[in-house]
């Protein structure tokens, strides 16, 4: 029981990491429909501020507000200077070109900094252990991503659904040419939904750096693999469907490696691709995915 | 007295097609203006060009003394300019009242929303039975309804209005008709899309006639409508009086 209550806690915190991620991408997804692979890349860069801030003796707090500053600025960079010259353009130039844009920023990454993976100077409040009772116990990193990840999604779901500019980002994602005619400026939305999505990787960054324990210039792919999966078992576009298929996943990653004969736990992305197939193949659309008619 | 609107020699490529190949039309103030035409003349492209959605290959739409050519969609709607589009494009995710106000969208973050609400409602009084609904839940007509009002809500100098009564139950055109006609005794510069010739004509001061991307007759709407050849080639012939130009059947 302890070790079920135990790997319960490290699946919630798994799933918060990548759905941290997953919004950004459900959210540009439903704006743009790009799938952002680059995302990944923002989180990477994310982490080399928070080492950088963190090398400098500047406290944690404040680390992370760095970081998330940082994060959000890459992101409105990229979008002005890589997709928004392709507004337009078909989606399947929009996904090469987000390839194109990761691969560049990774290989930028490794120039500027060495391909050497660094040590992430994890703060010792995140390293200690926290007793719960009864046993289990929960480590301060897994408290901070569980707690923050619940905080920001509700902040989030304030945003999106109560404002001005959330009305009007579910709008343009709706429906562009209405939104337009409405007198909405798309690139502002466009814009905050980018600076948005790519603070909450600035979080995620710092948080799977402190569960990594180290960061390198490649680092951005696995997370991003995890989301863009995570958003595909939701529904994409959706964010709700983001939030839930970040949890589904990372209950069923940790579960898998928790419960199966040891020998078969080093394919446990086999057996989550595999359970990604299964769901795609009952529920095409995704679980909280419609079956909405193609946008014109 | 300049007109509030005046699109002059504007030619629109749609694609690699020419949709609109040098059309001038005017709208005065407080005018009614129809545009009327077969399915694919270009009336929609030109309502389209005039709210900013697409680029005119040559030729200026003046509006106010400015020309909307160079304007973005989203400044051309914070002049006055506001468009009911074809096909309705409600926000079908969104309630009722998130799509009104989506409509005020440029008025501004203190607004004050509440008369332009009440005048929304008093034109559509369903609306407000319907405010916390999703919009995608209204049937056709009252989805149209709500695409009109939410264009209403801009408080518009001009409204443009691409195909109100297309694909709705006779019954629901007639109170469509009912409200344009309204709109036009409380002074709103319209600029109406219809294929319906018969009903655009009875309520429009005057009407431009368009065909395969040009203008081929304009004047005064009741003239035009006893023009033999609009009657002929728009209203259906007398044998047919009654019934919409080209059926309403078109998706």
């Amino acid at each position: 029981m302890t070790t079920f209550g135990q790997q319960f806690i490290n699946a919630l915190s798994l799933g918060s990491i990548y759905a941290l991620v997953a919004v950004g991408l459900a959210m540009v997804f439903g704006i743009l429909r790009l799938i952002n692979f680059a995302h990944g890349e923002v989180l990477m860069l994310g982490a080399f501020t928070a080492v950088f801030f963190g090398a400098s003796g500047w406290s944690f707090p404040l680390v992370v507000l760095m970081t998330v500053i940082a994060t959000a600025i890459v992101g409105v960079l990229m979008e002005r200077i890589a997709y928004r010259p392709l507004r337009g353009a078909p989606d399947v130039t929009l996904l090469l070109t987000s390839l194109g844009v990761s691969i560049a920023v990774q290989n930028a990454a490794i120039l500027f900094f060495g391909a050497q993976p660094r040590p992430f100077p994890t703060p010792a409040v995140l390293s200690q252990q926290i007793p719960l009772g009864g046993g289990l116990q929960i480590s301060g990193a897994n408290l901070v991503t569980i707690l923050s990840a619940l905080i920001l999604m509700v902040l989030l779901t304030i945003f999106v659904t109560r404002t001005r500019m959330g009305a009007q980002m579910r709008a343009t994602a709706e429906n562009a040419m209405a939104a337009r005619l409405m007198g909405i400026d798309v690139n502002v939305v466009i814009i905050v939904a980018f600076a948005i999505g790519s603070a909450l990787a600035g979080v995620a960054a710092v948080l799977w750096g402190a569960r990594v324990g180290r960061i390198e210039p490649l680092m951005g792919f696995v997370p991003v693999l995890k989301a863009f999966v995570a958003t595909v078992i939701g529904g994409f576009g959706s964010i709700p469907g983001a939030v839930l298929g970040a949890y589904v996943l990372g209950f069923g990653e940790i579960f898998l490696v928790a419960f199966l004969p040891q020998e078969l736990s080093s394919y446990r992305d086999a057996f989550v691709f595999t359970a990604l197939i299964v769901i795609l193949l009952i529920r095409p659309q995704g679980i909280l995915g419609s079956t909405e008619p193609e946008k014109i | 007295m300049s007109p509030t609107l005046a699109l002059h020699d504007v030619h629109v490529l749609y694609g690699a097609i020419q949709a609109v190949k040098g059309i001038s039309l005017e709208v005065r103030e407080r005018e009614l203006v129809a545009l009327i035409g077969a399915n694919g003349a270009g009336k929609t492209t030109t309502l389209r060009t005039i709210s900013g959605l697409f680029r005119p290959r040559t030729g200026t739409i003046v509006y106010d003394d400015r020309d909307l050519t160079k304007l973005d969609a989203h400044d051309i709607v914070g002049l006055g300019v506001a468009q009911s589009p074809e096909g309705r494009q409600i926000f079908g995710s969104l309630s009722v009242r998130e799509n009104l106000m989506l409509g005020a969208t440029r008025r501004g973050r203190n607004a004050d929303l509440g008369a332009d609400l009440e005048r929304v409602f008093a034109l559509f009084p369903v609306l407000k039975e319907r405010l916390g609904q999703a919009g995608g839940t209204l049937s056709g007509g009252e989805q149209q309804m709500l695409a009109m009002g939410r264009a209403m809500m801009a408080k518009p100098r001009l409204l443009l209005l691409d195909e109100p009564s297309l694909g709705l139950a006779p019954l629901m055109v007639g109170r469509i008709f009912e409200v344009i006609a309204r709109l036009k005794a409380e002074g709103v510069t319209i600029l109406l899309v219809e294929q319906n010739a018969r009903k655009a004509l009875e309520v429009a001061d005057r009407a431009y006639v368009m065909e395969t991307g040009h203008i081929a007759l304009s004047g005064d709407a009741r003239t035009l409508a006893a023009n033999p050849d609009v009657e002929k080639a728009y209203l259906g012939g007398a044998a047919a009086a009654g019934q919409p130009a080209k059926g309403a059947a078109r998706a």
